[in-house]
């Protein structure tokens, strides 16, 4: 059993903490400075508004906790927001412009396919199931980022060093397929750590 | 490629999680709550405590503000709908919203019977005082439900009171017997296999924000401790004295709401709140929460 963190100011942190549970982790809560100050074996960035949730890590005072994290190079999930969380550039080219941790060098707009009305479900180029929800589109993919799936030829889900970031929503299909490929499942984590 | 399932409808109101949504009633207000940290914007011609102020009917909004609106953040665009006006709701869903509220707020249109929101590309919330009217509207399509709380009146007894009815009911259907659901779907008047599936996992099908008469940020994290998923908080933001600071404290609470620290640093120098109503000195007729079934 790992603890996983999870960033919980906003969004759908609870089904990424159901299906860590289901691995066998256990997901942490992170709302507050203290909150990160336990060792933790990975962390998620769940969706929500990204807007919402990076003005809520700056009012908290969860930056440097975050920071360390990603520094320490365990394994990270982000998904929707979470990817514009970690994302380099955000509607670098708007007036909507927003700050983010740059830890992965993409550039994203957001809102890329359109309103609600436009969120929509098909299957990546390898097969994942996509859950599309007012989702970001990945504009710009820097060098040091591998592209690990397509769908219509588009990057949505890149890795770079041990960050796994998504465009859409593998917390909310059937099936723990990235989580497991992310954090891997209790025993097997359990038996690396030896 | 496959838009508007029940998934991606779904899916947007477990984004919205965690969250506050806010009542505007124009872009500038929409501007102000968004840089507060709403997750989403109510689009309405007046707040619900401007409505019981001054009577008449209240119908959906302008089309020309709900754009405005849209064009002014980046954030989730709601805007409500009368009970059972579908006409109503197919003009919101032409103009793109991001989610229908089918609302007592508003006049009612049909005293019999809701919208069926299943045809809808758009995914709908809808008000409920307890377990059966929230399976009711599940049933119809609704994607996400709020308590009904008593919009407009800075009064959280009744939101108490419907998320207390909501938790007890939902864990009493985890007591019975398999051979009690059918009996007990009738006593509720809702969907045998909503009941069923209730019973087996303990919880509802879509997420439960909660409503009306919200008016400080411990209301707002009371409320949260109770169960609720997120906030909508009408009257009480742009009502009160110092709405952007009162709209950031109610985001923070909703975050932080098992932090009484974090609660008193917020609620600190907020200014006057919302004038206020007791609900208990309403007649009947000026409840909005009776409305619908």
């Amino acid at each position: 059993m790992a603890r996983i963190g999870i960033l919980a100011v906003q969004g759908a942190f609870a089904p990424h903490a159901q299906v860590l549970r289901s691995l066998g982790h256990e997901p942490v809560l992170l709302r507050a400075p203290e909150h990160l100050e336990g060792p933790l074996a990975g962390m998620v960035f769940p969706g929500g508004e990204s807007s919402v949730q990076i003005d809520l890590v700056a009012r908290l005072g969860l930056e440097p906790g975050i920071r360390a994290v990603l520094d320490a190079g365990v394994p990270v999930l982000a998904t929707c927001a979470g990817l514009i969380l970690l994302a380099r550039d955000v509607d670098a080219d708007s007036a909507h412009r927003q700050w983010s941790f740059g830890a992965v060098d993409l550039a994203v707009v957001r809102n890329g396919w359109g309103r609600q009305v436009d969120s929509f479900e098909d299957a990546s180029e390898q097969g994942r199931p996509l859950i599309f929800i007012r989702a970001p589109r990945i504009v710009r993919v820097g060098p040091a980022v591998e592209i690990v799936d397509r769908y219509r030829g588009e990057p949505v889900l890149v890795r770079a060093g041990a960050i796994m970031a998504a465009t859409f929503h593998p917390e909310l299909s059937e099936g723990d397929g990235l989580h497991r490929e992310v954090f891997g499942a209790a025993a097997a984590s359990a038996s690396a750590a030896q | 490629m496959q838009k508007s399932t029940n998934v991606t409808k779904l899916g947007l109101a477990q984004m919205l999680a965690g969250g506050v949504i806010m009542d505007v009633v124009d872009a500038e207000q929409a501007k102000i709550a968004e840089a507060a940290g709403a997750c989403a914007v109510m689009a309405l011609e007046r707040v619900p405590a401007q409505i019981r102020k001054e009577g008449g009917v209240a119908r959906a909004s302008d089309p020309a503000m709900i754009r405005a609106i849209q064009k002014a953040v980046k954030i989730p665009v709601m805007a409500k709908c009368r009970i059972g006006h579908f006409t109503e709701a197919r003009i919101l869903e032409a103009l793109e919203v991001d989610f229908i509220d089918e609302s007592e707020v508003l006049t009612p249109a049909d005293d019999e019977f809701h919208i069926d929101k299943r045809g809808f590309r758009a995914p709908f919330v809808c008000g409920c005082k307890d377990l059966g009217e929230a399976l009711r509207r599940i049933g119809e399509g609704a994607s996400l439900l709020r308590t009904k709380g008593e919009a407009g009146t800075g009064d959280i007894v009744e939101a108490v009171r419907h998320l207390r009815k909501l938790r007890t009911q939902i864990r009493r259907l985890g007591t019975l017997g398999k051979e009690e659901l059918a009996h007990e779907a009738k006593l509720l008047d809702a969907p045998l296999e909503l009941v069923t599936s209730v019973a087996q996992t303990g919880r509802l099908p879509v997420p439960n924000f909660a409503a009306g008469g919200i008016a400080t940020p411990d209301d707002a994290a009371l409320c949260m401790a109770l169960g609720a998923e997120a906030v909508f908080v009408g009257s009480g933001i742009f009502l009160s004295e110092d709405a952007p600071k009162r709209a950031r404290a109610i985001v923070s609470a909703v975050t932080s709401w098992e932090d009484a620290q974090k609660l008193a640093e917020v609620s600190t120098g907020l200014g006057q709140p919302m004038r206020s109503l007791q609900v208990s000195s309403l007649p009947e007729a000026a409840r909005f929460a009776s409305r619908g079934n």
